[in-house]
């Protein structure tokens, strides 16, 4: 039993180990985990606002073509989109980034969080009350208007929780940048850990950059709740007279 | 931004009028209106009475477009705003509307609620826009609560500020869907004076409303809607002292 338990200590939890790895992974990969996690979750932000609101447009010709996206996306094994992206538009010549690996993953992890981002943002509208938009729309708004200056503000807000469960996602997933190759200052905590691993046959580094990862994505969801109840405190306090 | 363009004047009438010919619309296989044929005149307040469920918000709504009929035409001033191709957020601009339940935006202060559309949809630069905002919410006597938000607002106030956000627009017509319905008693008082107010100034008004004495008191005609079909129409004084409709008369009974 003891001996156990030292086995999986001394695998996983190695001190030496851990404390071996941990100044690459912090000076090499945490810069580059968090620069792609930012480019991609713009990208994905950016079009799962466009998404959703192509989503919930009213057009079949939009909605469409939308839906088809977020299924796609959302339904391909993640490895395949980053290949599919990352090898595949060089080979169609569509060289973009040039041989920048890092502009083809950050496009490849934002297309996909895109589709995921795009339905949180769709359901989070959604929850906007019709009233609301009847209220614009009877003022002479536009749909557009309506959507940028109504549903947007106050829809966002309502879905910061889920926005930073998928952000968590995001800074995990920018692991896959390794599928398309990557020089040793390229390289972004997860694949620093793994080829400490793999040189070390001992898996200590991999916890080391597990503990980063936590120290990142903890405090996240504990800021962003704690604003996400003051924006909500502000408005539920009190409840409407005569409803 | 130049002043309204002028109102259309239809005969001796000032102001702009409202025509329902022949309106029918239905939700599924549940039909809502039945043939309605209304003249709502310009100048004058019409209100619209009747059991819930008989039509007459959506009638309301239909003057507005936020539904649209099946069939017949609505006339705004001499413009049929059920033609094909009209320009539906022109019109509404036109037409002003204000909800039991308000519905201001929860997110914006109160200035901003009322000087919104102006802005977007009026294009007006910020500070010409909350000067006419300022000046709409001193009208329903709420100067000096621009900053607050909806949610710090009374009932009353809140619908007061609706009023003013709908009163920004300059439209010809408005339209007040049971304004006082989602109100505690004590606050229907200060919405239905500033209503009374408006009807008194010369608007066009169409006004669904449980307010029996605010209908006897203000309205040019009185409309009593039952299963989607105008029974009765007349006068205040007939129509509330002098009900032919037995339909209307069991309604008088209740409801008085």
């Amino acid at each position: 039993m003891t001996e156990g338990l030292h086995r999986i200590v001394s695998t996983f939890f190695d001190p030496a180990m851990i404390a071996q790895a941990m100044p690459e992974v912090l000076t090499v990969g945490l810069p580059n985990t968090l620069l792609l996690s930012v480019f991609a979750s713009a990208i994905g932000i950016a079009l799962g606002l466009l998404v959703a609101a192509g989503l919930l447009s009213g057009y079949r010709s939009v909605t469409l073509p939308c839906r088809g996206y977020v299924d796609i996306l959302r339904g391909l094994p993640h490895i395949l989109t980053v290949y599919l992206i990352g090898q595949g538009l060089p080979l169609a010549g569509l060289a973009i980034f040039g041989g920048n690996t890092y502009g083809y993953a950050a496009l490849a992890i934002g297309l996909i969080e895109s589709a995921y981002f795009a339905e949180i943002f769709r359901a989070g509208f959604q929850s906007v009350e019709r009233g609301q938009v009847e209220a614009a729309r009877s003022t002479g708004m536009t749909r557009l208007q309506t959507m940028l200056y109504i549903i947007i503000p106050q829809g966002a807000r309502r879905v910061l929780p889920p926005l930073t469960g998928q952000f968590i996602l995001v800074i995990k997933a920018t692991s896959l940048v390794y599928l398309l190759g990557l020089t040793a200052s390229q390289r972004e905590m997860f694949a620093i850990a793994q080829d400490a691993a793999i040189n070390n046959a001992n898996l200590s580094p991999l916890t080391a950059a597990g503990l980063v990862y936590l120290a990142l994505t903890i405090p996240t969801t504990y800021a962003v709740n704690a604003w996400d109840r003051r924006i909500r405190g502000v408005r539920s306090a009190r409840p409407v007279e005569g409803d | 931004m130049g002043g309204m363009p002028q109102r259309r004047q239809t005969g001796a009438q000032r102001g702009t009028s409202v025509r329902f010919d022949r309106v029918n619309k239905s939700f599924g296989r549940v039909a809502v209106l039945r043939d309605i044929v209304l003249d709502a005149p310009g100048g004058v307040t019409t209100c619209i009475v009747g059991p819930s469920g008989s039509g007459k918000s959506t009638l309301l709504r239909c003057a507005n477009l936020l539904e649209r009929p099946e069939s017949g035409r609505i006339l705004l001033g001499d413009l049929e705003i059920t033609a094909a191709g009209a320009n539906v957020d022109a019109i509404r601009t036109r037409v002003g509307m204000v909800f039991q339940h308000f519905h201001l935006f929860s997110h914006l202060s109160v200035l901003d609620n009322v000087s919104l559309a102006l802005r977007k949809v009026r294009r007006m630069e910020r500070e010409q826009a909350e000067d006419v905002a300022r000046a709409k919410l001193a009208a329903v006597a709420l100067d000096g609560l621009e900053q607050r938000r909806p949610s710090d607002l009374s009932g009353g106030q809140q619908q007061r500020v609706a009023i003013a956000r709908a009163l920004a627009m300059e439209p010809e017509v408005m339209l007040f869907d049971e304004a006082t319905s989602a109100l505690d008693p004590e606050l229907v008082k200060d919405v239905l004076g500033v209503m009374r107010d408006l009807a008194t100034a010369g608007m066009t008004m169409i006004v669904v409303t449980h307010e029996m004495r605010f209908a006897r008191e203000v309205a040019g005609q009185v409309v009593f809607i039952d299963q989607g079909r105008i029974l009765e129409l007349g006068a205040p004084d007939e129509f509330f002292d002098n009900p032919r409709h037995p339909r209307l008369r069991h309604f008088l009974e209740k409801v008085l």
